[in-house]
């Protein structure tokens, strides 16, 4: 279809220079105008848009946007979440991560199936499973009532819904490594008397840093980012149970559209950042590939 | 690990409770935060669900509203989909074959919507393609209307499912092998037929993971699309929106029903991509 399209790629000035296997030059540019087309309708303008909003009246009114209470709250609040479920799924996801990989057994697709699982179970649906389970008519909701412990509309529940939606990234981005490397060097170090932590900390731990760190900046990514599964179990109230996503929807719905692009800036900035350390550290883990 | 392999046969004979104090603690671990965040959750929702008759469960789960939010959730999630297999094996093929500038750059943004927040990706959408937005203006004379309707919905799918397809598709060309096209290039094929019969066939099955995965996820999409939706029901309500409705109105039953179908589909679609990943590597000569 696209490619029986003439040309009407009016650039005469284009450097492209075509691969001298193909014929005809216009086919490249083409595909290339449609693709990159594409990537501007659906991301390019809204990313840039997300900046022209929160600055369209200068810098001032932004700044004063940064300085408001209740923003200031959901800028701590998510941080905390983020600063609680890094560790909690690092440490999950390497045990899962050594479990998977070093040990061959029936059965292991499935079991990887399910650590994705998260990704692919709706956010909401994961809020509702919370809720069910220490809501106030929930499994747990008698007990936890007793013993006067909040989880739902509270910061308990925020902080499961955002471990339970980033819990794969540490995994996912450590086994394909732990399995490329082999388990030769561990075998060595063992061999010499090495104790298990050693071993690890040594030998393991030096070998899938740039996955690992990969994987956290990922879950850090998505635990700041959360909105759907958080929303459900938060309550959303200011100052006390909104972090920023919240924040930003909560902002946009009372019409204070430039309060929630100020704090959308502060979001989208977090995701260039990811964007980049992303790209560094896959051409990290590439380097060692061809090493 | 080397010592496990010398006992294994006192393994198979010792009983399974013993066995059990042998675990090792990283399986440990693994299985027991898994059991607390994942199966327990899940159990309870089915469980929770299972407490309604079945007729009651039928009648929540294909009541009218219920089906006019699958079918808003579901079609416009398929549309998307299909969409982006189309428009995203084209980025794939572009960022893998042809050299451009900024072609780094925009290798890289292509992740976008993973790492930007959705709610923020929904407000964004939102005020680009609203009636006086950047694209929104632009498509108002003509009659099309984007933010506030279903149309919206599929671009807020369209966004966030986008890298899933490019991701998936482009490892896989970036793999095949350059001799086969340029071999039917020399038999006389045209550029055409070598995409349609040299090409297409063997990247097919990465395309329909791409799909699925994208679909999978524009499904279960919440942020964006409750923010570029109006939610109206039976117009764009999509199913993830009225499940949070249902428990703003402490309609539990309703909301776990509504959830058990949306779970189920999930599960459903895991296993059919893990199946089409086993499809796709029959083409795998190694």
């Amino acid at each position: 279809m696209t490619l029986d399209k003439p040309s009407f790629h009016s650039s005469a000035s284009d450097t492209h220079t075509a691969k001298p296997q193909e014929q005809k030059s216009w086919v490249p540019i083409v595909l290339i105008g449609i693709a990159i087309a594409y990537l501007a309708l659906v991301q390019y303008i809204p990313a840039i848009n997300v900046f022209f909003q929160a600055f369209s009246k200068g810098v001032g009114p932004f700044l004063s946007n940064l300085t408001r209470a209740d923003f200031l709250s959901a800028v701590w609040l998510t941080f905390l979440l983020a600063l609680i479920s890094l560790p909690v799924n690092t440490v999950f996801g390497l045990c899962a991560a050594w479990a998977i990989a070093r040990h061959k057994f029936p059965g292991r697709a499935v079991v990887l199936s399910i650590i994705d699982l998260p990704f692919s179970i709706s956010p909401v649906v994961a809020g509702l499973m919370l809720v069910l389970l220490y809501g106030r008519t929930g499994w747990f909701g008698p007990w936890l009532q007793a013993h006067d412990i909040k989880i739902i509309f509270a910061f308990p529940g925020m902080l499961l819904a955002t471990a339970f939606v980033s819990m794969p990234f540490v995994a996912r981005e450590v086994i394909p490594i732990l399995e490329e490397f082999g388990k030769d060097q561990e075998e060595a170090a063992r061999t010499l008397g090495a104790k298990d932590w050693q071993i690890f900390w040594r030998v393991t731990l030096p070998s899938i840093r740039w996955g690992l760190l990969y994987g956290l900046i990922l879950t850090n990514a998505r635990a700041m980012g959360e909105f759907g599964a958080v929303s459900v179990v938060s309550g959303n109230i200011a100052d006390q149970t909104q972090s920023l996503p919240l924040f930003v929807e909560d902002a946009y719905k009372q019409y204070e559209t430039e309060a929630a692009f100020s704090a959308a800036v502060l979001l989208a900035l977090l995701a260039v950042v990811t964007l980049v350390l992303k790209e560094i550290l896959e051409r990290k883990t590439s380097i060692k590939d061809v090493e | 690990m080397t010592t496990v392999s010398p006992s294994l046969e006192v393994e198979r004979k010792t009983p399974f409770w013993k066995r059990l104090g042998r675990v090792p603690w990283t399986w440990r671990i693994t299985i027991g935060y898994l059991t607390v965040m994942l199966f327990i959750p899940i159990i309870a929702m089915f469980l929770k669900a299972s407490t309604e008759p079945p007729a009651r469960f039928w009648a929540i789960a294909t009541s009218d509203i219920a089906l006019a939010t699958y079918n808003v959730t579901f079609v416009t999630a398929i549309f998307a989909a299909l969409l982006n297999g189309v428009f995203g094996t084209l980025i794939a093929w572009v960022l893998v074959r042809y050299d451009f500038p900024f072609k780094r750059l925009i290798d890289a943004t292509v992740d976008l919507p993973f790492a930007l927040p959705t709610s923020v990706a929904g407000l964004t959408l939102a005020t680009v393609y609203s009636d006086n937005g950047w694209l929104g203006s632009l498509l108002a004379p003509l009659g099309i209307k984007v933010a506030f309707t279903r149309t919206g919905v599929a671009v807020a799918m369209i966004f966030i499912s986008l890298p899933f397809i490019v991701r998936t598709v482009q490892p896989v060309l970036q793999e095949m092998e350059r001799e086969i096209e340029e071999a039917s290039w020399c038999l006389g094929a045209s550029q055409w037929q070598t995409f349609w019969k040299v090409i297409l066939p063997p990247l097919f099955p990465t395309i329909l993971t791409g799909v699925a995965l994208g679909f999978s996820r524009a499904v279960g999409e919440y942020g964006s699309t409750v923010i570029i939706s109006s939610n109206t029901p039976y117009q764009d309500l999509i199913a993830p929106v009225l499940i949070f409705q249902r428990l703003e109105q402490y309609d539990y039953s309703g909301a776990t029903v509504i959830g058990i179908v949306l779970l189920s589909i999930s599960l459903v679609l895991l296993l059919a991509i893990n199946f089409l990943q086993a499809w796709a590597r029959r083409y795998d000569t190694r």
